[in-house]
């Protein structure tokens, strides 16, 4: 069953011969052509291929060893492959989609199809589903009040109520299982991936040029004919503007014009990461999601829709890099696909979708098995009658303890299943007992302490002044829980150069007490009462002193600094209260002063690319890491905002903020007057940020497999406990799970994570995650419900740490190598046979090497002089802790084509990929990575478009100075104003806006930022990057 | 002159000095006989209205191990304008400024009468007094409230351009910066951690701008006091502002769970303080005052933990060697203590707390720099207030009465030696000829610093005669002592005081009726009780006891007049009379008696006791009792058990405490009012007479002391009865057969048995 939905593609395969025909006669020029033409790349992409070159000979001699007419050959296969199945089942395949096709313009109809594809998928499961479903609306009637809709779980009316789309979909959901619909997503992805292949066959063999593409975008749909078209009726309609350019252009390509005298593979033939993200867009987009199904993929993390919580994590907690895990290990290995599970626990759910129930048990707490401690949730199966339950992780039996106990209905399920949050929801918080609190006593509400480097050159440039009048402000906003007053967040300050400054603000004090401690060889809080207050209580004192600390300094001549005894006297300090809390540490420059923590500059660009490299990734001095585990001890996490001119060695500094899941904020040549919009608005966003303080998470899994690693800013005393100082609702922790055993199909792989933590009104609790996974012995299975996202993120947080002990060379052959295994053996167990040097891509992971180029391009993992070592240390140090929507668009970034703005939508214009031959003269252009936001005008951009931007007449008078765009009244500022807001909201970091012209200076930087182009630092456009991974594979096969 | 009493009298009047022998026994061996040392007790700044100081330079004999300063004894040849010192007979040349010199014509250092002068000089830089405050804040609220406002007001007493600096302590130790404006700033200390002196100054910034670090700051290099100034600063600057720091000043925030002692790092405040005053003005006159409310139980010089269960040590625990912390802490405290008087610091301890607080651990800083020791119940007492009041005193001529630095030499002839000194100093380690190899008290040397002295510090000197019996001393020779003592003025001048004083040598062989008349025995007993003392310090009470008995006996051996073996017939001349008495009283005093005292209250009494000045020691070891009723005018009675009648009121000043105690009928006067009718006016008046002299007392003493108003069968008359002989006790009270006096209820023996036993063993042919 579950192959069918590979079956999709024969119609394709019919159109493809052409193609292959075509290519076939390409073949021999191609190969030398292919010389000429990596000619250049190859020197570029030496740096790489050393590594990868056991594998991977340089293109110009695998070329001719894979044949190019197998190539071409395959070509055809390829749509074979996609779908396995015989092609006798075509037709009856086709039958299926295409009736949505051509009703295919109107919307609502498909976005229920979307949904049975689902169980489809899970074939097994698709008759039980349904039953599912209709018990749960027999359920519905037994809530409690009987809702107005029957359809509504009532159990849940709150949750329920939001998105009242829902009853119609489960209604639809009945029905299309039974009409069995072929899957959609997977055939439809598996088409995709197929238009990318042909180019690759035929860069093989063909390396003639594009002619056939004017052609092509005439008439885009015409040549792949009929059989075309009902993939793209699977993906919506919507769709199929947006396709015609790139499908067209790759069949029409090749079979159409096999020019020979073609130099460059046509970008628009690859897989295009905007063409999958907006096809899920349109398909998914706006939606309700709902997580009743184990095992079943979610939409990417581009696509906005409502998700619905039905018994598993939201995605916006958990992504798995698959959701079916290989059921023995050994497919595991040869699979090479990483499992993993990227957790984002205090993810920020929009407003529109339901926030965690509390479930409170009282003094007994939280219910869990006793065996493996795993807490009750819905894989919990209820048996003899409801006395008892059998733990869904490790199957021990456990007694149902008297004040929980409930009947069970007549399909088992207990009678209260709705009503009780731990039994019917994915994700939910418990009220934690004094048995999880630290020396079993309640915890006390955090506290934040700002701790302000008032050293010469802040003083000078104005920050000190800066940030104590933003103070004044923002201390209102500390967060709070939402039944509460006022926060119950007390704030302490001390500033600090050479020596440490406490205050006292105590609200009795008629002005505030300056403590100077300049024993920095053994830090210690001078002060307990006095030190950490309420803000409302203390408002007078503490504003006198946040007016008095830049005039305090103002005639500071001190430039040395410590750094270390300053995140200790934090600690000390939380430690004294008895809280957690953040640290928020303004520091500007390398920590010099005699203390511990001392710092030299050891940035030495004579290290790149040797073998030593990685210490420059590596704290300079051990104390950092002591001083980390004893923050991570007291629950004191570390806010570090650096604003350096010079190496400030983030590798050793950052390190206390990464293990203690603070943030680290870095801005480079701070000026008062450019770059403080930036600034405030991080620290106003961090300080708003709802926070878990003196988290402890531990991920509990089914048996057969445990997670063995993990990556975050967190850490690790021992190998199952995940510390965190705090964790806010942006970081994320990858978890990668190894096989213990086999899987059990039918079971499942659960995962459960749990996160102890105090709440910022100081109650403890915990938050339970969980998830369920399929298992499966098909590795069909497992590629087909691969996230690359979350691959992708997965992979650069393995590949980040693993430059602390490897170098940086092999990191990177590594991740190619890897990358063209998971392909390998896609091809050689999943495809049909066909010839070796076809290119087949699965179709889940179509964009992976797109975007694993992108990391690969990332300057963590290039060692270029130019590049500073702090920003390598930095960049790594994020994407440490980013979440799957965040390593997105920091490795592929969005451009924004501006001047075609529907002035008049609300929408964000469809992005377009990252490559230079997007932009155009006459345009402008927006791309953001998520720490920057370019906006790119072209030399001929609209007058009118400048104008309304900037309110110049002409593009010559832009000053790229500018570090934000004017506020003015016209719609092209009110458009691209809401852009920008838009792109900016969830993000953790405030994008640095950077206006940067056609033709001038800063176009270098820009151009780093168009990933899918050869770097300037060495990386590998995306087409050179894709025959080097096909070399690889080729290897790999042969 | 008279009597020897008048001379006496009158060279203690002159000179500030007495002597235990007025004329000396002229050979080593018997000087050794007299039992009783030829020793003297020196008040060096004994307050002289008549006392002009002159305004130049002593003139000093040229001999470099001589430098005696030229004085009404030596010899002087006019026309030759020579001079030959009385010490060394050195002859020398009188300085260019001396050429109008004659007999006529003489400075007044020449004159006879003024054989104490006083010389100021100019010399160095003069640097404004320093007064540090350490404030303990480890203290009841009420404590606390009560000590801020005794600072605020110290403010106003001290002398406007003095320099005043605060620490202050808790769990932490705050070195507030006075300077700042806006924001009250304090350098903050761990409270557990000694620090060198150079740690404290890098700490606070002080140490010297060093040259590497200059580059880019202007305003620091500028100048040594500016950096210290932002510690100290001159009163009238910042008068305002501290009066607001000490009024905000809080209780050690740090919480302090039930049966805990406050963590107070008394230790480690002591030695910032030195550490500050080290680095920024050394040998300069600076008191470090010190203002605890409890022991100190954290650090260095902890001396007690702060679990409440183990009380802090007491006699019993020091004797069974329990007191774990007393060696390290005693050693810490001396360590300061010594470091402090070698700037010329001083420390004061005002300790006020109901337990004790450390004084035993603490006392040499007191005691080795001169400073002032204090012991009370409560900062809000009279008692603490008005003494500290009195720190701030000022003399007849408006100056404050204190001096800080001296430097005391004393220079003999050759017959004589130096043994020693007990007092509130310590050694310069000046050796010299005239430097006894036999030490009493601090000796090997011939000059003593005394950080910090006022016209009553007192100190006593022990000599040793040397002349060997075999060669005679000229007939009419005297043996000349001088004392050189230059110190800063409390108005920041340099001083010098020299006294030169001479007395005959006598053969004891032949003229010991003369020495027996020239014999001191108030001055005699004070030097023998102090010797007592300096020795219980270190020896187990019962040998100092036992020493001090032997010798009173040898004492009575060698001057009574008795018949061998005939208790009765034992006689004791006039000059001799009183002796045995005192010595009785001393051995019941707390100064040697530990019983029912704590090792603070002992180790304060010895303080008081070593630093005072004969009159007042005396009272002291015996204190004086005054009577009041309607039979005659108030009148001094025995201090003894039989003056305690139910119709006096008896007054009783122990130094230490004043007691005035209502006779049982006067108590039940008082009760029933009978002073308020105007009928009975008189015993109005009765009853105030002693609270009148009691206030005179009060108004005088420093410390002040315990004024304790109490009646018959009063709890607090135990005070009284304590101190009385018991000549009536529960054992013999019947015996006696009268109904006079008030029994005491103890087993001590009283001053008859004394006496019999004495007697008894003095005219003993067996010892």
């Amino acid at each position: 069953m579950s192959q069918q939905g590979y079956v999709a593609a024969p119609p394709y395969s019919q159109a493809q011969p052409g193609i292959g025909g075509c290519s076939a006669g390409f073949g021999p020029p191609n190969s030398s052509l292919h010389y000429g033409h990596y000619g250049d790349p190859n020197s570029s992409y030496s740096a790489p291929q050393p590594g990868v070159s056991k594998s991977t000979v340089p293109f110009g001699s695998s070329a001719p060893v894979g044949p190019p007419p197998p190539g071409t050959h395959q070509f055809s296969q390829t749509n074979f492959q996609n779908g396995p199945s015989t092609p006798g089942q075509q037709p009856h395949r086709f039958q299926g989609p295409p009736p949505p096709s051509n009703t295919g313009s109107s919307y609502p109809p498909y976005s229920h199809q979307s949904q049975p594809a689902y169980p489809n998928t899970a074939s097994t499961s698709s008759a039980t589903q349904l039953a599912n479903q209709l018990n749960s609306m027999q359920i519905n009637s037994y809530g409690p009040g009987t809702a107005p809709s029957p359809r509504m779980s009532s159990g849940h009316p709150a949750s329920l109520q939001g998105p009242q789309l829902m009853p119609p979909t489960q209604q639809q959901m009945s029905l299309p299982p039974g009409s069995q619909v072929p899957p959609p997503a997977n055939t439809v992805n598996g088409l995709c991936a197929q238009p990318s292949l042909p180019p690759m066959a035929r860069q093989d063999g063909i390396p003639g040029p594009v002619p056939p593409n004017p052609n092509l975008q005439q008439l885009p749909g015409q040549p792949p004919g009929p059989g075309y078209h009902p993939q793209q009726a699977n993906y919506g309609t919507q769709m199929a503007g947006s396709q015609l350019s790139y499908p067209g252009a790759f069949p029409g390509g090749p079979a159409q014009l096999p020019g020979p005298q073609q130099k460059k593979l046509d970008p628009d033939s690859i897989p295009s990461p905007i063409q999958v993200i907006e096809n899920d867009k349109a398909s998914r987009g706006g939606q309700i999601y709902a997580t009743n199904t184990r095992g079943q993929v979610p939409p990417l993390v581009t696509t906005d829709c409502i998700i619905q919580d039905q018994g598993h994590a939201s995605p916006r907690y958990i992504r798995c890099t698959t959701y079916c895990f290989p059921s023995s290990s050994d497919m595991a290995k040869q699979a090479r696909i990483p499992l993993a599970a990227v957790i984002q626990p205090f993810a920020i759910v929009p407003p529109n979708e339901t926030p965690l129930y509390v479930v409170n048990h009282g003094e007994t707490g939280p219910i869990r098995c006793n065996r493996c401690k795993a807490y009750m949730c819905p894989f919990m199966q209820f048996i003899e009658g409801g006395r008892r339950y059998q733990c869904g992780f490790c199957s021990c039996v456990n007694d149902v303890p008297p004040f929980f106990f409930q009947h069970l209905d007549h399909i088992g399920r207990r009678v209260d299943h709705y009503e009780r949050p731990e039994l019917s929801l994915g994700s939910y918080e418990y009220v934690a007992t004094l048995d999880y609190c630290r020396n079993n006593k309640p915890p006390k509400p955090p506290a934040y302490i700002f701790m302000i480097d008032v050293s010469y050159r802040n003083i000078n440039s104005g920050l000190v002044k800066l940030i104590c009048d933003e103070l004044k402000t923002l201390l209102d906003k500390l967060p709070r829980e939402e039944q509460e007053e006022s926060s119950a967040i007390r704030v302490g300050f001390v500033t600090y150069n050479k020596v440490l400054h406490f205050f006292n603000v105590k609200s009795s004090l008629a002005q505030p007490q300056m403590m100077v401690v300049s024993d920095v060889g053994e830090v210690f809080v001078p002060l307990l009462d006095g030190f950490l207050v309420n803000f409302q209580e203390s408002r007078s004192v503490v504003i006198n002193l946040l007016d008095q600390i830049p005039e305090m300094f103002a005639d500071t001549n001190e430039s040395e600094t410590i750094f270390a005894p300053v995140i200790q006297a934090g600690m000390e300090a939380l430690k004294a209260a008895e809280c957690a809390g953040k640290l928020f540490i303004f520091h500007s420059s390398l920590p010099t002063a005699e203390a511990p923590g001392k710092l030299r500059n050891r940035d030495d660009k004579k290290l790149l690319n040797t073998d030593k490299e990685k210490t420059l990734f590596q704290p300079q001095v051990n104390s950092y890491e002591a001083l980390a585990r004893d923050c991570v001890a007291n629950g004191c996490c570390v806010n570090l905002f650096l604003f350096p001119n010079q190496y400030v060695d983030v590798a050793s500094v950052g390190l206390v903020t990464m293990y203690t899941g603070g943030t680290l904020y870095k801005y480079n040549n701070f000026q008062v007057s450019l770059s403080d919009s930036n600034f405030l608005s991080d620290l106003r966003k961090d300080i708003e940020k709802t926070t878990g303080f003196d988290a402890i998470m531990r991920v509990r899994t089914s048996t057969g497999f445990r997670a063995t690693d993990f990556f975050g800013a967190i850490y690790m005393n021992n190998t199952t406990d995940v510390e965190m100082a705090a964790v806010d609702c942006d970081k994320a922790v990858t978890v990668e799970f190894k096989h213990d055993d086999k899987l059990n199909e039918d079971s499942g792989a659960l995962i459960q994570c749990a996160v102890l933590y105090t709440s910022i009104s100081g109650q403890r609790r915990l938050r339970i995650h969980n998830i369920g996974l399929n298992c499966s012995s098909q590795l069909a299975d497992v590629y087909k419900t691969c996230e690359t996202d979350a691959l992708i993120n997965f992979f650069a947080k393995s590949a980040f740490k693993a430059i602390l002990s490897q170098p940086l060379k092999i990191v990177r052959e590594i991740l190619v190598n890897q990358t063209a295994h998971m392909l390998a053996c896609y091809r050689k167990n999943c495809a049909s046979p066909s010839a070796v040097s076809q290119l087949i891509l699965p179709d889940a992971m179509k964009v992976l090497p797109v975007y694993m180029n992108c990391l690969l391009k990332s300057c963590v993992l290039v060692a270029r002089p130019e590049i500073p070592t702090d920003e390598r240390a930095y960049q790594r140090q994020l994407v440490t802790s980013m979440g799957v929507a965040d390593t997105q668009l920091f490795f592929y970034p969005q451009l924004l084509p501006l001047h075609s703005l529907d002035l008049k939508s609300d929408s964000v214009p469809a992005a377009v990929r990252c490559s230079e031959e997007r932009l155009s003269e006459g345009g402008a252009f927006l791309l953001a990575d998520g720490l920057r936001v370019f906006l790119w005008l072209g030399v001929s951009a609209p007058p009118e478009l400048i104008q309304g931007l900037f309110n110049v007449p002409s593009f010559a008078h832009i000053s790229t100075e500018a570090t934000s765009l004017p506020d003015l009244d016209n719609p092209f500022s009110k458009k691209l104003k809401s852009i920008l807001e838009h792109i900016q909201s969830q993000k953790p970091y405030t994008m640095k806006l950077i206006i940067v012209k056609q033709r001038e200076q800063s176009e270098m930087l820009f151009r780093q930022f168009l990933v899918e182009d050869k770097s300037i630092y060495g990386g590998a456009s995306y087409v050179d990057f894709l025959c080097c991974v096909h070399k690889e594979i080729c290897q790999l096969l042969s | 002159m008279a009597t020897y009493l008048e001379f006496i009298q009158q060279n203690e009047e002159r000179d500030g000095v007495r002597f235990s022998w007025n004329v000396w026994p002229s050979s080593r061996l018997e000087a050794t006989r007299m039992v009783v040392p030829l020793a003297c007790l020196l008040t060096p700044l004994k307050e002289r209205l008549d006392l002009p100081p002159v305004q130049y330079e002593p003139v000093l004999c040229s001999r470099p191990t001589c430098k005696a300063v030229l004085n009404p004894l030596c010899q002087v040849d006019y026309r030759a304008k020579l001079w030959a010192c009385n010490f060394c007979f050195q002859r020398n040349q009188f300085p260019p400024a001396y050429a109008g010199i004659s007999e006529v014509n003489q400075p007044a250092e020449l004159m006879p009468q003024f054989s104490t002068v006083e010389y100021i000089v100019q010399r160095g830089p003069q640097t404004p007094l320093i007064f540090l405050y350490v404030v303990d804040t480890c203290l009841e609220e009420e404590d606390l409230q009560a000590l801020k406002e005794s600072l605020q007001m110290s403010l106003s007493l001290l002398p406007a351009d003095a320099l005043v600096g605060l620490i202050t302590f808790g769990r932490m130790v705050q070195v507030h910066e006075l300077s700042c404006e806006g924001i009250s700033k304090s350098y903050v200390f761990r409270g557990t951690k000694d620090l060198t002196a150079k740690q404290i100054q890098d700490m606070l910034g002080l140490s010297r701008p060093a040259v590497p670090t200059q580059q880019g700051r202007p305003l620091q290099t500028s100048e040594q006091p500016v950096i210290s100034s932002r510690f100290l600063q001159p009163v009238h600057k910042i008068d305002m502002n501290l009066t607001d720091l000490l009024g905000e000043l809080q209780r050690d925030p740090w919480p302090v769970t039930q049966g805990k002692r406050p963590l107070r790092s008394t230790g480690v405040a002591l030695s910032i303080a030195v550490g500050l005053l080290e680095g920024t003005f050394p040998n300069t006159g600076a008191r470090i005052m010190l203002f605890t409310g409890g022991p100190p139980t954290q650090g260095p010089g902890m001396v007690v933990g702060d679990e409440l269960k183990t009380p802090i040590r007491s006699w019993h625990d020091i004797e069974k060697d329990n007191a774990r912390f007393m060696k390290k802490a005693t050693k810490h405290y001396e360590t300061l203590a010594n470091r402090t008087a070698a700037n010329g610091h001083c420390i004061d301890i005002y300790a006020c707390a109901l337990d004790q607080t450390g004084l035993l651990e603490m006392k040499c800083c007191a005691n080795l720099t001169g400073g002032h020791m204090v012991m009370g119940d409560s900062f809000n007492t009279s008692l603490f207030k008005q003494t500290f009041q009195r720190v701030f005193n000022k003399g007849f001529n408006g100056e404050f009465r204190m001096a800080f630095g001296a430097n005391l030499d004393v220079k003999t002839s050759r017959e004589l030696k130096i043994a020693g000194a007990i007092g509130p100093c310590i050694s310069l380690n000046a050796k010299g000829p005239c430097v006894s190899e036999n030490e009493l008290g601090i000796g090997g040397t011939s000059q003593w610093k005394i950080c910090s002295l006022d016209p009553s510090t007192t100190l006593a000197i022990y000599f040793e005669v040397v002349n060997q019996h075999n060669a005679p001393i000229p007939q009419g020779g005297r043996g000349a002592v001088q004392f050189v003592t230059q110190y800063q003025h409390s108005s920041t001048q340099k001083r010098i005081r020299v006294t030169t004083i001479a007395r005959n040598w006598a053969d004891a062989q032949t003229q010991l009726q003369h020495i027996e008349a020239a014999f001191d025995q108030e001055a005699a007993a004070v030097l023998m009780a102090r010797l007592g003392v300096y020795r219980a310090e270190s020896e187990e009470g019962p040998d100092v006891l036992r020493w001090l008995d032997r010798q009173l006996i040898r004492l009575c051996q060698k001057f009574g007049q008795y018949t061998k073996d005939d208790p009765n017939s034992f006689r004791l001349s006039e000059s001799f009379s009183l002796y045995p008495q005192f010595m009785f009283h001393l051995r019941r005093s707390p100064f040697l008696q530990v019983f029912n005292n704590s090792p603070d209250e002992s180790s304060y009494y010895r303080h008081h006791f070593a630093r005072q000045d004969l009159t007042q020691s005396l009272i002291m070891i015996q204190p004086i009792l005054y009577a009041y009723s309607f039979h005659g005018p108030p009148e001094p009675v025995l201090l003894d058990s039989s003056s305690i009648l139910p119709d006096r009121i008896l007054l009783m000043d122990t130094f230490f405490q004043i007691v005035i105690y209502l006779g049982e009928t006067i108590a039940q006067w008082q009760k029933a009012g009978y002073q308020d009718m105007p009928e009975y006016e008189n015993f109005k008046h009765l009853l105030q007479a002693p609270l009148d002299d009691a206030q005179e007392i009060l108004q005088t003493r420093f410390p002040m002391p315990r004024y304790i108003h109490t009646e018959h069968g009063g709890s607090q008359a135990r005070f009284l009865l304590s101190k009385v002989n018991p000549s009536q006790t529960h054992n013999n009270l019947y015996a006696w057969g009268q109904e006079s006096g008030a029994p005491i209820l103890t087993d001590d023996v009283s001053l008859q048995v004394f006496m019999d036993h004495l007697k008894k063993l003095a005219v003993s042919s067996a010892s």
